[in-house]
């Protein structure tokens, strides 16, 4: 392994961990503010794909399929809060769980109905297309990191959302202290609306990002979100910094870990055993990551909610 | 009792003892070098105004807290660094503010619960729990002591909250502890309830050790043996109600402006 | 007398399946399909255990159940079939990963539980489909089901199905026993209160982990039955969906008493099985079910007629 290769993997991982934020983002705020625990987060992240890839085919355009998918995923967040989920918030977690993964069922099946069970292409736009050089012999795609630019740019954007402005202050207030704000005599379901759209776009923005990258089918959405969960529990409920953290350490340890870990295992495997064993391990590196700070630190590395 | 190291004779060998004990929260001391002696009976009282660290200190005491520096004794015995579970092993019954009994257990069966932790081991897999009359006899004569025995079939959830608090009182008998820490055992009483438990408070003092949190000054000076004071985290008097009465330091600090 | 009328509906519901073959059931896609539902049942009897009593939601179940299939293809490919070395195996090495992960899962609750419990059943999904020798992603088929002192009874249908069903209704008594007795109410209460039960002198940590490992033995028995009833295992049996159909099976039979789990898994199992004889997407239609039952059906099916009977009355 070459430090060149090194240096790409370290890219992919973090350009994987910046769209595990954005799925993260609306999840933990989701979680923090309304004590709501989403498992169909993830779909709405797969409808993002479904839709932008749609759309750019019919309007023949990447740029204008970002543009449609974006209300249109903030449209299917409202309406599923509509339909389902402001009936679960008074429910204990048992109960929100089951209902959500019916959605998953749903939305999941819905989309195999309607786009088919093969995998849907999405074009990459013509000016991000090709390569760029890094450093001599080190050719990166440009698509990899626009991707990069335009997640950290959101990260940025959220940052200020929720810690500069009077909305942020409220959304803290809320994750950290839920009925208080209520008490504070705020519509608390209008802040719910709110935080649950926009984590649905967010989530929807990763989901056309991903999309000429990665294939587009039913269920994609089951892995991130279940990464996902890794990355809030790791940051710490409620915390968008911890879900920012979290998510490039999970992103770059997933990466990095499925990369190196073959070749580290043949030090002292043989090739075909360690190529095996090192697949595995890399894969459930971020569990173990997961379940050594649960057990260590259970409120995660940035908890939100004080006492 | 083996296991006691050799205590001075003479039933003045406080129960609880605690030396110089401190608790901050950021950068609020909220129990400021709290030294205190509780003796083996009767009702030892702690007053304070709202927010003087009374239910912090009692948190401390029963182990749900962890104190930053000092120390606890009870029974002859160092238990600052002990679990909740192991203090209430070693006869440390508490009581808690907002009533803590199990809403879908029977009141029997909130009071067969604390018999069960004292008699014998609960990995027990196979006879019903239910029907073991070990369990229940004891747990009928806890309600009993409380006053609450006609009502030991509903369920705890169903039961009035002057009657969630006496069957508080009947669990932690139940256990036959050594020290009884109850923590506003009276908030929220009406006024014949409250008499009902003021009563009960006084037969039970001749055979237990109390540590007692309320509210009600009437009550404290009724009931009291000893009485200590709390404001803001510092103890300002402690000795027999008559002379905290007395104390220009208390009046100045706490019932001048309680009154 | 309650509680004679507390068993009556579970021993109908034992009495039908052992009748099932003889009243027009016996065919060999309607028996396997009971076995199923009765193999799931018992899975789902252990979650109860963990759900009803313990409160402690895993969605990580399908991986002890996984574990226990695959305690039969490690063997299987060794050439042991024998029940004797094959249950036993697949009960230990259920409870066994069971006792090392609940160690680190039972300090944990609430949503932490959920999701610490989901990372560990992803780790041994992720495993199995590494495993390259017992055909890693694609699964691995068995040469045959397992024997019992040389003999091949499991071959025989009728003797798989009332094998299963005792099963079922032996761990049926067996949580309902557990639940009832000294350490049951111990953890029921730890359900309700554990700063209260901390405070009576019970660290519940041991209760929750021993619940934890029974639990996980019963999954990995569910799991040599299941092994045998397809005679094909694959990773998809861990997988965290089938951790979510086996939650549902215990929500929607009803937390209110064991045999819940039991209906829940018969109700799934066929449902999935009628939805799809209608439509390929039949999804669409039980994923809509499954939301409106937790929303509407709050006691599950066991508690049905105590909710129409309530509904009657307001």
């Amino acid at each position: 392994m070459t430090a060149q290769l090194l240096l790409i993997q370290a890219l992919n991982g973090l350009q994987y961990g910046v769209l595990l934020f954005l799925v993260a983002a609306g999840l933990t705020l989701v979680f923090g503010v309304m004590d709501f625990i989403n498992l169909a987060h993830g779909v709405q992240y797969m409808l993002g794909a479904y839709l932008g890839a749609t759309f750019a085919a019919l309007a023949g355009s990447f740029w204008a399929g970002l543009a449609l998918a974006l209300p249109a995923t903030l449209l299917a967040g409202l309406a599923l809060e509509f339909l389902v989920f402001r009936h679960l918030y008074a429910r204990d977690h048992l109960a929100q769980v089951l209902a959500t993964f019916g959605v998953i069922l749903v939305l999941n099946e819905g989309a195999r109905a309607i786009w088919g069970s093969a995998p849907l292409q999405m074009r990459l736009p013509e000016a991000l297309s090709g390569g760029i050089q890094l450093m001599p012999g080190l050719n990166y795609p440009v698509y990899r990191l626009a991707i990069l630019a335009a997640g950290l740019g959101t990260a940025a954007l959220l940052w200020l959302l929720v810690e500069r402005t009077r909305v942020g202050a409220l959304v803290r207030a809320g994750a950290s202290n839920a009925p208080m704000v209520a008490a504070l005599g705020v519509d608390i379901h209008r802040l719910f609306m709110l935080v649950f759209g926009c984590g649905a776009m967010l989530a929807g923005f990763a989901g056309v990002m991903a999309a000429p990258i990665l294939s587009v089918e039913p269920g994609m959405g089951d892995g991130v979100l279940i990464t996902a969960f890794v990355v809030i529990v790791i940051g710490g409920i409620g915390s968008v910094r911890g879900a920012f953290l979290g998510a490039i350490l999970v992103g770059l340890v997933e990466t990095l870990g499925r990369a190196l870990l073959p070749d580290l295992l043949r030090l002292v495997l043989a090739p075909s055993p360690a190529r095996q064993a090192g697949a595995a391990l890399g894969s459930m590196l971020v569990y173990l990551a997961m379940a050594l700070v649960l057990a260590f630190r259970p409120r995660g590395l940035f908890p939100a909610r004080a006492g | 009792m083996a296991d006691l190291p050799p205590a001075r004779p003479g039933a003045g060998t406080p129960i609880l003892a605690l030396e110089g004990l401190r608790k901050r929260f950021g950068g609020l001391t909220v129990t400021d070098d709290v030294s205190l002696a509780v003796a083996p009976r009767g009702i030892h009282a702690v007053i304070g105004p709202n927010g003087a660290g009374k239910t912090t200190l009692i948190h401390q005491i029963s182990g749900t807290l962890r104190p930053d520096a000092g120390r606890i004794r009870f029974a002859g015995r160092e238990i600052t660094h002990l679990p909740l579970h192991r203090r209430a092993r070693l006869g440390l019954a508490r009581s808690f503010q907002i009533t803590a009994v199990l809403p879908g257990f029977s009141a029997l069966e909130n009071v067969a619960l604390a018999v069960q932790a004292g008699a014998g081991s609960s990995f027990r897999f196979f006879r019903p729990a239910a029907g073991e009359a070990r369990l229940n006899e004891p747990a009928m004569a806890a309600l009993e002591q409380v006053g609450l025995a006609a009502r030991a079939a509903v369920k705890a959830g169903a039961l009035s909250h002057g009657e969630k608090r006496q069957l508080e009182l009947a669990i932690a008998l139940a256990l036959r502890p050594k020290l009884l820490l109850l923590d506003e055992p009276l908030a929220g009483a009406g006024p014949e309830e409250t008499e009902r438990l003021i009563a009960l408070l006084g037969r039970l003092k001749a055979d237990y050790a109390i540590l007692l949190v309320e509210h009600d000054m009437q009550a404290v000076f009724a009931l009291a043996d000893a009485v200590s004071v709390l404001v803001y985290g510092r103890l300002i008097a402690s000795g027999a109600p008559a002379a905290i009465r007395a104390d220009p330091a208390v009046r100045a600090a706490y019932l001048g402006e309680d009154a | 007398m309650p509680r004679w009328r507390e068993a009556a509906l579970p021993l109908l519901l034992f009495a039908l399946l052992g009748a099932a073959p003889w009243i027009g059931f016996g065919e060999g896609y309607v028996l396997s399909l009971l076995a199923r539902a009765m193999i799931l049942g018992i899975a789902a009897l252990g979650l109860h255990l963990l759900v009803g009593g313990a409160g402690l939601v895993s969605l990580g179940h399908a991986a002890l159940l996984g574990i226990g299939a695959y305690a039969v293809v490690v063997l299987d490919a060794a050439r042991v079939t024998e029940a004797v070395w094959v249950v036993p195996a697949s009960i230990l090495g259920a409870a066994l990963f069971a006792l090392l992960t609940g160690a680190v899962a039972v300090r944990t609750s609430g949503v932490q539980f959920i999701m610490i419990t989901l990372a560990f059943a992803q780790m041994a999904f992720f495993i199995a489909g590494s495993l390259s020798v017992y055909g890693g992603d694609d699964g691995y088929t068995l040469y045959g089901r397992t024997e019992l002192f040389g003999r091949r009874w499991l071959e025989d249908r009728l003797v798989f199905h009332y094998l299963c069903l005792a099963l079922l209704a032996g761990a049926w008594a067996l949580v309902g026993m557990l639940l009832a007795s000294r350490f049951g109410r111990v953890l029921r209460a730890a359900r309700e209160n554990a700063l209260r039960v901390a405070a009576l002198g019970f660290n519940p940590v041991p209760y929750r982990l021993l619940a934890y490992v029974i639990a996980g033995g019963m999954a990995g028995l569910a799991g040599a039955l299941l092994a045998n009833a397809t005679e094909f295992v694959a990773p998809s049996y861990l997988a965290w969906q089938r951790s979510g159909d086996l939650l549902f099976m215990v929500i929607l039979g009803g937390l209110g008493a064991p045999h819940g789990a039991v209906l829940g898994a018969l109700a799934m199992v066929l449902l999935e099985e009628w939805l799809g004889h209608w439509t390929a997407h039949w999804r669409l239609i039980f994923g809509p079910l499954l939301i409106l039952a937790v929303l509407f059906l709050k006691g599950g099916l066991a508690g049905l007629p105590a909710q129409l009977r309530g509904a009657g009355r307001g």
